[in-house]
């Protein structure tokens, strides 16, 4: 092993020993698998890949007393260099267009390329968000054309489009709520999140002011409505279900749940997280939920992008439209002129809604790429996609139940996700050692620990647009993982042996934290 | 000098009308490389299970509950640039604060440790 | 359909494993009352590529593209020119089809972006800690007042009449749901940027002053100033920026006394898109206050072997591990943003930021100059970088849209922008950008001369 430095070792600076394995270099570079330094590293103060004209000394200058007196130092790198660096960096990712990412509740699913392309197109790209009401009559024709399809789908009333991710969506979807309640002076303090829920939905409802209570889970992984029924009384201003639940389990009794929840005088919020399973197939709106976000990156193919950008519409029960967030557009029933509703014309029309949550009209950017990805499929394949994803959740699940713990297995079918346990792995294995043994066998880890109700979770979303060969591999994969595991495979422990890195220390990043490069550019 | 203990995995020395409270060898186990600890401020009026502190694992945080009532008169420095200390020496030189302590009978529920040994040993 | 890879003997031999007689049969938890038995009605089935392509195509054509226009809008959002190789990289497919970087062994490509993006961010906001980006500048904005009542325990909010006034909006939505008391004026028609103003109503109960540099008329406030008289009151110094090319040409607001700086990045790199997805940033001056920021974070650390690498850290700050005692409810952010940000902003170095910023200033001198000669405009602003404000003799408005008829944009008009503004209505924010050419200025010099007379 390496003796570390301050640092560590450093890409670009010699490899002196000869411990590297076998076959040492004095690069550190193997072949493709290339290191590559940081920009601060490579670039110097005075190279630049973009061609501009020199400032001239004499030029006029309005900026009074706050013209720029200390140096910024950035590095800058030339246009092939430019390339060369995030193109060495690119491959030390994985991505879908790799190969399988079955992150549970994530939906990685295919990210076709005509959406980019259109996405691209000038008169969607090149729009100013401010451009006067005429010349931008195409891009509320997009937000109108899907809007349209989120209602149909969803079998809800009306859709607020501007929340820029789902976490912004659920609390759209709770302020909605919230300004509902207030309307009718009635000031209820708890919002009821079952256990199995993403961490998303407390912190949400606390943001709004709300206190957060558990609803505990029967022993089939759903809510369990007795327990719901006997906490719901006049204090609770709802609650927040995903549905299909993190458990990878439909919630049966959700129209039960609503119909409580609203015969007590609450209102009932559910994540969409995992609508993909269920695109097609039923809607939300038949079963009594009054607000519900939906993550276009993940069931309707936006790109996740390393982590956004996001977007997550809102669809809303008649209840709650008129609370929606600015702006949105009103179709005109008789000439079909959409019309575009903010701060100056909200007033009388529309009284109730609670206001802005961002600036301009959320993202454009997602829309035209969510409704290319809507019309491709049209009704009949949204509802094929959602099929395919339950088909292969379930070839998954019943293909790996003899070898891996399945705590709800017994219960019946899953829906768009497999759930796993580590019940029964030798002492010391854990799902972790699983996780990062996957990527040595060239797929992305499924989601860890999460559920938090299942102990070592794993849970396994392989998405529609995965092929049989693909997901017979995987299992392949996991079967023998889950052997390694049960017998106690110390080499486990210390995988993954063959991605760019080994196990990174997180307890010295969170202690000592270094958060941006410290050093001076080369001048 | 006697040492009692909670069942949230703290311990708590007594010496006259104050008080030093940390948390557990088992439960700096249980939590892992511990990262970042937020100590209460000196002058602080705690009551008895109010949050007094937080701790925080990689993926974890935590929050510590004053298990008596009293008035902090101490946090542990140490801790802020040294957390780990919480690892390496959870139930002397990691210690979280110090109190006065406001009602001694307020300990009498508290475990000995025999009784937290037995605790942890059924967990 | 082309995106399924599944054949109908695929699914076969895949129901047999399973042992269910049909997809169908899948769906057993539904109720059967609200399970579909075929397509949602009414809607469209599915359609070819080509056919796709055919009307999302019709649809752009209904819009004026910027490059079709002589265009000066801003207000937020700008145009300037992204060079190509921005765009070729952020559609590799491994950063664009790879998710939020939480297996830090295969996800080092998007980790050292973000860190070097970090860095990046950081040193133009003269700051000691800047996130891994944020939805968007009027969310950060809102998120760094939180934090500010989070630091100083304190809920009074003073916004200068300079903020965009979507962040206002923004902000004051927040505010009714969590106690945060705001007090905002609309702003004047004046060239003085009101600091004095702003800086009497700072009391006690002040948790943070906001102030937008440059603001929302172009003017640029004397943040020293401000943040001087808040830190006497104990109160923070938050500072907005919503064109980053300008902080290539004044001095950034972390070196003039702001605690907090953030901003909206889409002016390099993003491109316009209507208005998202955009990029929120958002720094800090002092690294002891980091534990309170929100968003995500990556760190430097090492791996196993003893070699540098990164990871995000600090994240027991986050919504997946605090629940509902989280900084913030944030989980995705806008990591595709910003790596074209860190790409332009790499191409640029310090040597192209302070010459396209430099460019930009000039553009604009050129054009306040001109527009300042034609009767019935005045220019308002003594400062301003690239965007500044004309006062006309008549409401701006329908002439934005009259104008905006013979292809020219010619920039936002204070009534669209403050539609209950008292006094603002002839009030035309103009945009001056590296992509505006000498013509077009000539062109809507020309255009307003018309209009007006």
């Amino acid at each position: 092993m390496n003796k570390m430095n301050a640092g560590g070792w450093k890409p670009g600076t010699p490899v002196s020993s000869n411990n590297e394995g076998e076959y040492p270099t004095v690069t550190g570079n193997r072949a493709l698998k290339l290191e590559e330094r940081l920009i601060f590293e490579l670039g110097t103060r005075e190279t630049c890949g973009v061609d501009l004209p020199e400032p001239k000394a004499d030029a006029p200058n309005r900026l009074g007393k706050f013209a720029r007196q200390q140096l910024i130092d950035l590095p800058g790198l030339s246009e092939p260099e430019t390339v060369r660096h995030y193109t060495r960096l690119s491959r030390q990712n994985y991505a879908i267009d790799l190969g399988l990412f079955p992150l549970g509740s994530c939906t990685m699913k295919h990210n076709p390329r005509l959406n980019e392309k259109v996405a691209r197109m000038p008169g969607f790209a090149d729009v100013h968000p401010l451009q006067p009401v005429d010349t931008i009559k195409g891009a509320l024709g997009v937000i109108d054309e899907l809007s349209h399809w989120l209602i149909e789908l969803t079998g809800m009333s009306a859709v607020a489009m501007s929340p820029k991710a789902g976490a912004h969506g659920e609390l759209c979807g709770i302020l909605c709520i919230r300004a509902a309640l207030e309307a009718r002076g009635d000031a209820r303090k708890v919002v009821l999140v079952p256990e199995s829920a993403h961490g998303t939905n407390p912190a949400t409802a606390a943001f709004a002011g709300y206190e957060v209570e558990d609803i505990p889970a029967d022993k089939d992984g759903r809510v369990d409505l007795e327990a719901l029924k006997a906490r719901l009384g006049p204090d609770v201003a709802g609650v927040m279900i995903t549905n299909p639940n993190t458990c990878g389990l439909f919630e049966r009794d959700m129209k039960a749940i609503s119909d409580a929840v609203h015969a007590a005088g609450g209102l009932v919020y559910c994540d969409g997280a995992n609508f993909n399973a269920i695109m097609g197939r039923v809607r939300p709106g038949d079963l009594g939920v009054d607000a519900m976000h939906i993550n276009l990156h993940k069931t309707f193919s936006t790109p996740h992008g390393g982590g956004g950008p996001g977007s997550g519409p809102v669809v809303l029960s008649e209840a709650l439209a008129p609370y929606a967030p600015l702006p949105f557009i009103v179709k005109d029933g008789e000439t079909g002129e959409i019309h575009l509703v903010e701060e100056e014309n909200v007033g009388d029309e529309f009284p109730g809604s609670f206001g802005r949550m961002t600036a301009f009209h959320g993202q454009m950017g997602m829309f035209t790429r969510a409704l290319t990805y809507i019309l491709s499929h049209g009704a009949d394949g949204l509802r094929q996609a959602s099929g395919d994803a339950v088909l292969n959740a379930n070839y998954i699940l019943r293909s790996l139940d003899d070898v891996l713990d399945a705590p709800f297995g017994e219960a019946g079918h899953c829906m768009h996700e497999a759930l796993f346990s580590d019940n029964g792995f030798a002492d010391g294995m854990s799902t972790l050692d699983v996780a990062k043994g996957l990527i040595d066998e060239g797929f992305h880890p499924m989601t860890m620990y999460f559920p938090l109700v299942v102990h070592g979770a794993m849970l396994v979303e392989p998405t529609e647009t995965e092929s049989k060969a693909t997901l017979d591999q995987f299992v392949m994969a996991m079967r023998s993982l889950a052997e390694r595991a049960k017998a106690g495979d110390e080499t486990l422990k210390t995988a993954p042996h063959h991605a760019p890195r080994a196990r990174l220390d997180e307890a010295q990043a969170a202690r000592k934290p270094v958060l941006a490069w410290q050093g001076s550019v080369e001048g | 000098m006697p040492r009692y203990f909670t069942e949230e995995h703290e311990w708590i020395d007594v010496e006259g009308d104050s008080a030093t409270i940390g948390i557990t060898d088992y439960a700096q186990e249980q939590l892992g490389d511990i990262v970042f600890v937020e100590t209460p401020q000196a002058g602080t009026e705690l009551a008895k299970g109010a949050e007094a502190a937080v701790v925080e694992s990689v993926k974890a945080a935590s929050d510590v509950y004053s298990p008596i009532s009293g008035t902090v008169t101490e946090g542990n420095s140490a801790l802020d640039d040294d957390p780990e200390l919480v690892n390496s020496s959870p139930e002397e030189e990691g210690w979280f604060f110090r109190l006065t302590v406001s009602d001694a009978s307020e300990l009498e529920s508290l475990m000995n440790e025999a009784a937290y040994k037995a605790f942890c040993d059924g967990l | 359909m082309r995106y399924l890879p599944l054949t109908d003997p695929d699914r076969a031999a895949m129901l047999e494993k399973i042992g269910a007689d049909s997809v169908d049969v899948l769906f057993a938890d539904v109720p059967a009352e609200h399970y579909l038995d075929g397509p949602v009605a009414g809607l469209p089935l599915a359609a070819s590529e080509m056919a796709v392509e055919k009307h999302m195509r019709r649809l752009s054509k209904k819009n004026l593209a910027a490059a079709d226009a002589a265009f000066f809008c801003g207000a937020g959002a700008y145009r300037h020119h992204v060079p190509a190789t921005v765009d070729h990289i952020i559609q590799r497919g491994e950063f664009l089809t790879a998710y939020t970087p939480y297996q830090p062994e295969i996800a080092q490509g998007t980790l050292q972006m973000l860190f070097e993006f970090q860095t990046q961010v950081a040193r133009l906001y003269g700051c000691a800690v800047a996130n891994a980006s944020m939805y968007d500048g009027s969310t950060a904005c809102w998120e760094a007042i939180v934090m500010a009542a989070r630091l100083t325990k304190r809920r009074g909010v003073l916004i200068s009449g300079g903020l965009h006034p979507h962040y206002v909006s923004v902000a004051q939505t927040m505010a009714r749901f969590t106690d945060e008391a705001i007090a905002y004026q609309l702003p004047t028609l004046e060239a003085d940027p009101g600091d004095d103003a702003l800086i009497a109503r700072i009391s006690d109960d002040t948790s943070c002053v906001v102030v937008q540099y440059p603001d929302i008329m172009g003017r640029i406030p004397d943040l020293q100033r401000i943040a001087d008289a808040a830190h006497e009151k104990g109160a923070l110094l938050i500072v907005a920026n919503t064109e980053p090319v300008a902080l290539g040409a004044l001095e950034a607001p972390g070196n003039l006394g702001a605690d907090i700086v953030v901003g909206e990045g889409q002016a390099i790199g993003v491109g316009l898109q209507f208005g998202g997805p955009y990029l929120g940033l958002f720094a800090i001056t002092n690294p002891k206050h980091v534990r309170q920021m929100p968003g995500r974070l990556c760190g430097e650390t090492v791996d196993a072997d003893g070699k540098r690498g990164f990871v995000l850290t600090l994240s027991t700050r986050e919504q997946h591990i605090r629940r509902e005692k989280a900084t913030s409810n944030i989980c995705t952010n806008s990591g595709l943003c910003a790596l074209a940000f860190s790409v332009h902003m790499t191409l640029l170095g310090e040597k192209g930021l302070t010459a396209l910023a430099a460019e930009n200033h000039r553009l604009a001198c050129l054009a306040a100059d001109r527009l300042d000669k034609v009767p019935g405009v005045r220019v308002l602003n003594d400062t301003f970088f690239n965007e500044f404000t004309l006062v006309l003799d008549k409401e701006a408005r329908p002439l934005v849209r009259k104008l905006a008829e013979h292809g020219v944009l010619a920039g936002v008009a204070l009534g669209r922008l403050f539609p209950h503004g008292e006094g603002l209505d002839d009030g035309l924010l103009v945009t001056v950008t590296e992509t505006v050419t000498e013509d077009d200025i000539e062109t809507l010099a020309k255009s307003l001369e018309e209009a007006l007379s």
